[in-house]
């Protein structure tokens, strides 16, 4: 495997740390004789407006006094019909429909999107190009993993981290801002490149943010990972094992918890990762906690990619010179009748995709994210598929939750990072 | 939509295929094992091993080996590259379908990845517009179980063998057909009112009254749901169907 497994100095509890130093105990349970108690199940409605279900996600418990005996997820609260209005649009104009589904990594989704379509219509893009959604993804790894960082330590009762995380949340809303002019609904890319080039001075920020992550995420570690009540309330907790992960079409940092290094970056490599250097961490109990020490670990790799790709940004043009696919610039059109009706004619009748279909995925903040296109030879696309990592990971909460309790209903739920706009679509 | 050779408005694309835009020659869908040189020794495997099950293959987008096989042995033919020692896909990336258009018969596909081997394939499955029946493979793959519900809930298509098979996306209720098929008006078939009137009526305790969660029975979509041919000119007279408890 090309991927390496990431140590961890951290002991299971109750053993002794690798270092030596003495794990907390968690607090163990209270172990008295129970009174006999009616079999009689009760249900419990989580959500849709619940905080702890992040976002409109309702579950429906059927709870044993504590116990869990079954989660029914129902979803469709937030159901937009994406992949419809897609139908409606040229492939162009989906772009903005890309970030308004998982509006925590908006870039990841924006720039998935066209290279599915790019690889459709055969169009090679720049290599300044590709090193900047390179950039982009890696920040908006660590942008989606801090929102869950956050959140996780909030279902877990630990506010602090919550603020440092958003406070470096900040930092990559205003790079968002910076770059596309909006912080969430980005849409910075374009079929052959980006909306853009980067604007002056923006790698610098790109750089200043990643120098200063490590210390935040320092900080958390300090706070979180040896936390008594953090490891009671997340290890052993949702466990699944490998078998059942790859089975139940676990991916990204969930399948990675329980051992399989399946990485898309490492294993379908796209935009030269190959020659990148990082690691994927992966866990070995499959549960709760080896789920927040994978994604912890991410957030590392992910500064170590960001700073590998600022360094090699090559110059050169962002997008490719190709008039069928790039528009032309706002001064020629503005002063040159033939540039005006390029522009006309590319924005009215789009670019022409091949009638055949095209799988294409890459590694999501949440998992494997995939994009299927299927063009007719038209402007617009006959399907857009989106393949949400976040939706097939739900689908895994009933077999993960049953038989714990309520309250670790919220840890795993908070453990399989969703985003509801995603999963709804 | 029609055929790629029909497509009369759509800009032509030959045109367009030259020059930095990689050309791609028209794929060949001829019948038999040599039909398409596949990049995937899978195909070739697919091919001596299912010679009747699998229809054709091709290759799309540069480098994506796609099967076409046959609807009733889906399960056999997927539970087998789950299963052998030389295949093992064992991800179960996406099930998802598609819509041509204009009397065309559904796509049923399933893209496949091995994490052992690092191969990718993508299987398909054609359904006539009049059978949008299938063998469920939540058998192989339970990750299949949403993801087929999600075909059933947006399509119509029926997968057999299915533990729970309710829409996911939709309400239970919805009584205007499947979303993502091409006759499916964009903005669905009843009025916006209507649509309102529903949405306000349904009754969400409906889903999860004690004893029903995990026994319920597959959901029969009632009759003027099915597709566009007696559901599209039902604007308001469908409506009183859902009763008038609630408003």
């Amino acid at each position: 495997m090309a991927s390496s497994t990431v140590e961890y100095a951290v002991g299971r509890n109750p053993e002794m740390g690798p270092a030596g130093t003495p794990v907390p105990s968690p607090l163990e349970p209270f172990d008295a004789p129970e009174p006999e108690l009616g079999s009689q199940t009760m249900l419990v409605n989580v959500g849709p407006q619940h905080p702890a279900t992040h976002g409109v996600l309702r579950l429906v418990v059927e709870l044993d006094g504590e116990t869990v005996v079954s989660v029914v997820p129902r979803l469709g609260y937030l159901h937009s019909s994406f992949e419809k209005l897609g139908e409606y649009r040229t492939w162009n104009q989906v772009v903005t429909l890309t970030d308004r589904m998982d509006y925590l990594a908006p870039l990841i989704y924006n720039c998935a999107y066209v290279m599915a379509v790019e690889k459709l219509m055969g169009i090679e893009v720049t290599e300044r190009c590709k090193v900047a959604r390179v950039i982009c993804m890696e920040m908006d790894r660590i942008f989606s993993h801090l929102l869950w960082l956050g959140t996780w330590s909030i279902d877990v009762g630990a506010f602090t981290p919550f603020l440092y995380a958003f406070q470096q949340r900040e930092k990559v809303y205003k790079l968002h801002e910076a770059l596309t002019g909006a912080r969430i609904t980005t849409s910075a890319t374009r079929i052959g490149g980006m909306m853009a080039d980067f604007p002056e001075g923006w790698t610098r920020g790109v750089r200043e943010f990643a120098d200063n992550l490590p210390a935040t995420l320092d900080e958390i570690d300090t706070l979180l990972t040896c936390n008594a009540i953090h490891i009671g309330r997340t290890q052993g907790i949702g466990a699944i094992s490998a078998e059942e992960a790859v089975n139940h079409g676990l991916t990204g940092a969930n399948l990675r918890a329980s051992g399989v290094p399946y990485d898309v970056r490492k294993d379908r490599p796209y935009y030269d990762y190959e020659s990148y250097d990082f690691e994927v961490p992966i866990g070995c109990h499959g549960d709760c906690y080896d789920r927040y020490l994978v994604r912890m670990e991410e957030m590392r790799q992910s500064v170590r990619l960001l700073h590998q790709a600022l360094d090699r940004l090559p110059g050169g043009p962002m997008d490719v010179e190709d008039p069928r696919i790039s528009l032309p610039s706002k001064t020629d059109c503005m002063s040159d009748m033939e540039s005006m009706i390029h522009h006309f004619k590319l924005i009215t009748e789009g670019i022409p995709a091949p009638a055949e279909d095209c799988w294409f995925s890459v590694e999501g903040s949440k998992g494997e994210l995939g994009m299927y296109v299927v063009g007719d030879g038209g402007p617009k696309p006959v399907r857009w598929r989106i393949r949400p990592p976040s939706f097939v990971n739900l689908s895994a909460i009933p077999k993960l939750a049953e038989g714990h309790l309520m309250a670790d209903l919220i840890m795993i739920n908070a453990s399989l990072d969703i985003v509801l706009g995603e999963i709804d679509r | 939509m029609p055929d790629k050779g029909s497509v009369a408005s759509a800009p032509d694309f030959s045109t367009v295929a030259s020059g930095p835009v990689r050309s791609r020659a028209e794929v060949p869908e001829r019948e038999g094992p040599a039909s398409v040189p596949p990049g995937n020794p899978t195909v070739t495997a697919l091919w001596e091993q299912f010679p009747d099950g699998v229809l054709r293959n091709r290759v799309c987008a540069g480098d994506e080996d796609v099967v076409y096989i046959d609807p009733e042995r889906v399960t056999e033919i997927l539970g087998w590259l789950h299963e052998t020692a030389g295949q093992q896909y064992d991800h179960l990336a996406d099930v998802t379908a598609v819509d041509y258009g204009g009397g065309r018969p559904i796509e049923v596909v399933y893209q496949l990845w091995s994490i052992p081997h690092r191969a990718a394939l993508r299987v398909k499955c054609e359904l006539p517009l009049d059978a949008l029946e299938i063998d469920s493979v939540t058998g192989i793959w339970v990750g299949a179980d949403w993801l087929e519900r999600e075909v059933y809930d947006l399509f119509g298509v029926t997968f057999q063998g299915h533990p729970d098979l309710r829409r996911i996306l939709m309400p239970e209720n919805y009584a205007e057909g499947h979303p993502l098929r091409k006759d499916f008006p964009l903005r669905g078939r009843f009025s916006r009112a209507e649509q309102t009137r529903r949405a306000l009526t349904q009754d969400p305790e409906d889903y999860y009254m004690p004893g029903e969660i995990g026994e319920r029975t597959p959901q029969v979509v009632g009759s003027g749901a099915d597709g566009g041919d007696d559901a599209a000119g039902s604007g308001a007279g469908v409506g009183t169907e859902g009763g008038d408890d609630g408003l």
